[in-house]
């Protein structure tokens, strides 16, 4: 048994604390949001959204309401709109709370590699590295290993790092884990996973 | 002598253009496609002008917006922050034709503040100990590592607006504002493409997002395509 995507969404919502403003990546920590009690968190969206809500009701879609996945989306009441630069200064000026972020690999000190793989395609940073370097806390929301599964948990990061010991705790399908001066921490294992399996699947010891 | 705040308004789309020169800086106001100047970005290609750099964080999606300029090969030089899935950019990019220069969204936004504002270098945490480092300064200030960033100028911005009044002030709508109030105050000359325009007095003073200040031309647009990228929904209970 591992956690579903699900049940990993479900438990990076029980890292936000309440009345918290919150960064959700693009992919998995998007799921996060159905799991965040209402008016739980205030949701940021870095190309210029506070208070962003759900997808719309079908037929509502505007198309000039869209989080930073260009995907409609909806603003709460009390949510509020702005230019990038505002936005990015709550960013880089420490003003969100939480960035969950999605990831290629993270390092045993919290190194975070989550914008390209190289010899691969450029996708580009987009608000990647602002976000990491930037929010109070980095939570890292993937899978364990990768599809041809090599550890994505790695002593040093070998794809181009996004930001420097950023990231406090990564949530897998495996485990949760902190990322601390000594390394790796186990904090929590999904059920009916051990740690032996934990520790196979971790490319640098883990505490 | 005049200033370059009287008969703003103009007619049309070509007239708004008509000044443009080849080899031009020109920053483009959208997040994806959402807040396009979609009227002035045809317009761009139908004046003729090349060899530009385009500052935008996108540089188009999916074949519209901006990539009608890649596709027009009127570009040289592009300075965003992502590409994503924009094929017209990665196969310019891949044979050399475009020249891409990628920079961290929020650096990217805050180089053109900075040159809107009057200053022309600004330390930021962003990128350190990444490729973003590489021939930068770096400089500790209170015991935490930061970067030095030069801001960034164009020769014209082309923006979107829901609303103006005649001297050029705006107010944006929702999200299609992103870039495009801080491009207005990084070039020298700033098109303004509105829903619709309204007269002197018609937006209340505390209401405007961009103050005229910064707009130079303003040309009323009322119909536009305003495509969506990913339409997500949820169903009605």
């Amino acid at each position: 048994m591992t956690f579903s995507k699900e049940q990993m969404a479900r438990r990076a919502a029980a890292e936000i604390p309440a009345g918290s403003i919150v960064n959700l990546g693009i992919g998995l920590p998007t799921l996060v949001a159905d799991y965040l009690p209402e008016g739980h968190a205030w949701l940021h969206s870095e190309n210029g959204l506070l208070g962003m809500g759900p997808f719309p009701y079908e037929g509502d879609e505007d198309p000039q309401i869209i989080n930073a996945g260009k995907q409609t989306v909806t603003v709460l009441p009390g949510g509020s709109t702005f230019d990038s630069a505002a936005s990015f200064a709550m960013i880089r000026g420490g003003h969100v709370d939480v960035a969950l972020l999605g990831a290629m690999q993270v390092s045993a000190r919290g190194d975070l590699a989550n914008w390209a793989v190289p010899g691969g395609k450029v996708m580009g940073i987009g608000g990647a590295m602002d976000l990491a370097s930037g929010c109070r806390r980095c939570l890292v929301l993937m899978t364990h290993s990768t599809k041809d599964g090599e550890p994505k948990l790695v002593a040093e990061c070998t794809y181009p790092l996004t930001a420097r010991g950023v990231v406090s705790r990564v949530i897998t399908d495996l485990a949760v884990i902190d990322c601390t001066p000594d390394g790796f921490v186990v904090v929590e294992l999904a059920p009916g996973v051990t740690r032996d399996q934990v520790a196979a699947a971790t490319g640098s010891p883990i505490r | 002598m005049t200033g370059r705040h009287h008969h703003k308004v103009v007619a049309s789309i070509e007239a708004a253009l008509a000044d443009l020169r080849d080899g031009m800086t020109i920053m483009v106001g959208g997040f994806g496609l959402t807040g396009n100047p979609e009227a002035l970005i045809h317009g761009v290609v139908a004046r003729g002008v090349k060899d530009l750099t385009l500052v935008s964080n996108n540089a188009g999606s999916m074949g519209k917006g901006l990539a009608l300029w890649l596709r027009a090969g009127i570009i040289r030089k592009v300075i965003c922050s992502y590409l994503g899935t924009n094929e017209d950019l990665h196969t310019r990019m891949a044979s050399g034709e475009v020249l891409v220069e990628v920079t961290p969204q929020g650096t990217l936004v805050e180089r053109m503040r900075a040159a809107g504002a009057g200053i022309p270098a600004f330390y930021t945490p962003t990128g350190v100990g990444t490729v973003v480092e590489q021939g930068k300064e770096v400089r500790e200030l209170d015991g935490r590592t930061y970067l030095l960033e030069r801001a960034l100028h164009g020769d014209v911005a082309l923006i979107r607006a829901a609303k103006a009044d005649p001297f050029g002030n705006l107010r944006f709508y929702r999200t299609s504002r992103n870039f495009s109030p801080i491009m207005a105050t990084a070039a020298r000359t700033t098109i303004a493409e509105v829903d619709a325009l309204v007269p002197l007095g018609g937006l209340d003073p505390d209401d405007v997002h961009l103050p005229g200040v910064h707009v130079h031309r303003v040309v009323e647009v009322r119909e536009h395509e305003n495509p969506f990228e990913f339409k997500t929904t949820r169903k009605r209970p």
